[in-house]
């Protein structure tokens, strides 16, 4: 399995934000997408979860195009975008366990307590703060595994002890052959990150 | 199959929650009707000639007031792409959706309707032909509506353009509708009227929901 993007574009009311990209990314690689403000981080990632279409070029997995038909791609792929999707008269462990039955499997014990989410899972949405909405949304990543996690700004309103806690799941994840494509201002600093440079448009590195 | 009923389930659960989606609609719609006897005066046969009209055009308005309902709350919070990304096919998913408005806005004002009738002298005939014809027709309404939620859905205060956008498009259900309330009176035959209310709620089944999930794509773009 691996998924390839080739010659992707991105433009945005009449502006070219990044034209000509390509990259691959196979198991157990994780691709650090960095770039200033406005390089189109978000763009790249929401392009890849076929939430924004490319003008140009396409996306394979599996060494197939997805353009015709992204229903089995989008099956093997969890966007964590900006806005959380949580109901907010919804508890935790409801949001969990709809996403679970949406998307067909899952277990959500485990995904609560890696997130060390179990003292707040049965309190309203609505009550938490920024971070324990965003290890809620984070803990969906586990609840509902799936080979590659498309990730925006995954560590955003996490404090120091929660975005260590994430970096251990993501090597985790990374080393049991999944695939990460990641858009964050910081380093998470885990070996052997590729990087994808929106302002010079290379992809350096890797092991 | 299952995550429409999923779908279906989370939205029912959370206008349960919520609340107001029910109430409102509910008492707008009571409210709403019980004024037109205070307005025209308590003359029985005035009330039994406007009451077909009036119990629709309460109807339809009350529908209107929680179409915007129907994505906004998802389209904000970014539920909503997820769900286009998810396994159910976008057009599935809207119709999720709407079955769900259905469900929590449109099914009690049907469900009260036939106090409301009585209440303005309806005949029973007309009563039985107007709940038959509000469990055909007010699908549409919530088809049609939906297509107008989703082309709104990214505005701030897209409720009066949805209004001024679906209300014209509610005409055809409103005028089968009443003329198979008022044939029941007269005793005539219902059935072609009914019938024509069906062909447009199948009309609409089938054109809607791709027309609302296009423009949701369009939206979370």
């Amino acid at each position: 399995m691996s998924l390839a993007a080739h010659d992707l574009s991105c433009i945005r009311q009449e502006r070219q934000i990044f034209s000509n990209l390509s990259f691959t990314l196979s198991k157990g690689e994780l691709l650090w997408v960095k770039g200033r403000n406005g390089a189109g981080k978000s763009s790249l990632l929401r392009i890849m979860a076929q939430l924004l279409s490319s003008p140009t070029g396409r996306i394979e997995w599996a060494g197939q195009d997805i353009s015709e038909d992204p229903s089995e791609y989008l099956q093997n792929i969890r966007y964590i975008g900006h806005q959380d999707g949580l109901k907010s008269v919804f508890t935790p462990r409801e949001n969990l366990q709809f996403w679970i039955d949406y998307l067909g499997t899952g277990a959500i014990k485990p995904a609560l307590s890696a997130l060390e989410l179990d003292a707040i899972a049965d309190s309203p949405v609505r009550i938490l703060s920024a971070g324990q909405k965003k290890r809620t949304q984070l803990a969906k990543l586990l609840a509902v595994p799936a080979p590659v996690w498309v990730l925006d700004e995954p560590v955003s309103s996490l404090d120091v002890h929660f975005i260590d806690l994430f970096r251990d799941i993501l090597k985790g994840h990374i080393a049991s052959g999944g695939m990460a494509l990641l858009a964050t201002h910081q380093d998470l600093g885990i070996a052997g990150t590729r990087i994808l440079n929106l302002d010079q448009l290379v992809v350096e590195g890797g092991e | 199959m299952k995550p429409f009923l999923t779908l279906v389930q989370r939205d029912i659960q959370l206008a349960i929650r919520q609340g107001s989606a029910l109430t409102l609609t509910l008492s707008f719609f009571v409210i709403a009707v019980t004024l037109f006897p205070l307005g025209v005066g308590p003359e029985l046969n005035i009330l039994a000639r406007i009451g077909p009209g009036v119990l629709w055009v309460g109807a339809l308005l009350s529908c209107m007031l929680t179409l915007d309902r129907i994505f906004q709350a998802d389209f904000e919070d970014g539920s909503l792409e997820q769900l286009l990304i998810g396994p159910l096919p976008a057009l599935f998913m809207v119709l999720a959706k709407i079955l769900a408005h259905w469900v929590t806005s449109v099914l009690p004002l049907i469900l009260i309707t036939p106090i409301l009738a009585i209440s303005l002298n309806m005949p029973i005939d007309g009563v039985v032909a107007m709940v038959g014809a509000l469990l055909v027709g007010t699908p549409v309404l919530s088809l049609i509506g939906g297509v107008g939620a989703a082309l709104t859905v990214a505005m701030r205060r897209g409720g009066v353009l949805l209004s001024i956008l679906v209300l014209p498009l509610y005409i055809p259900v409103l005028i089968f509708g009443v003329a198979a309330v008022e044939a029941a009176i007269a005793l005539l035959p219902v059935a072609p009227h009914i019938m024509l209310l069906g062909g447009l709620a199948l009309g609409a089944l089938v054109i809607c929901p791709v027309a609302a999930a296009a423009a949701l794509r369009l939206a979370t773009e």
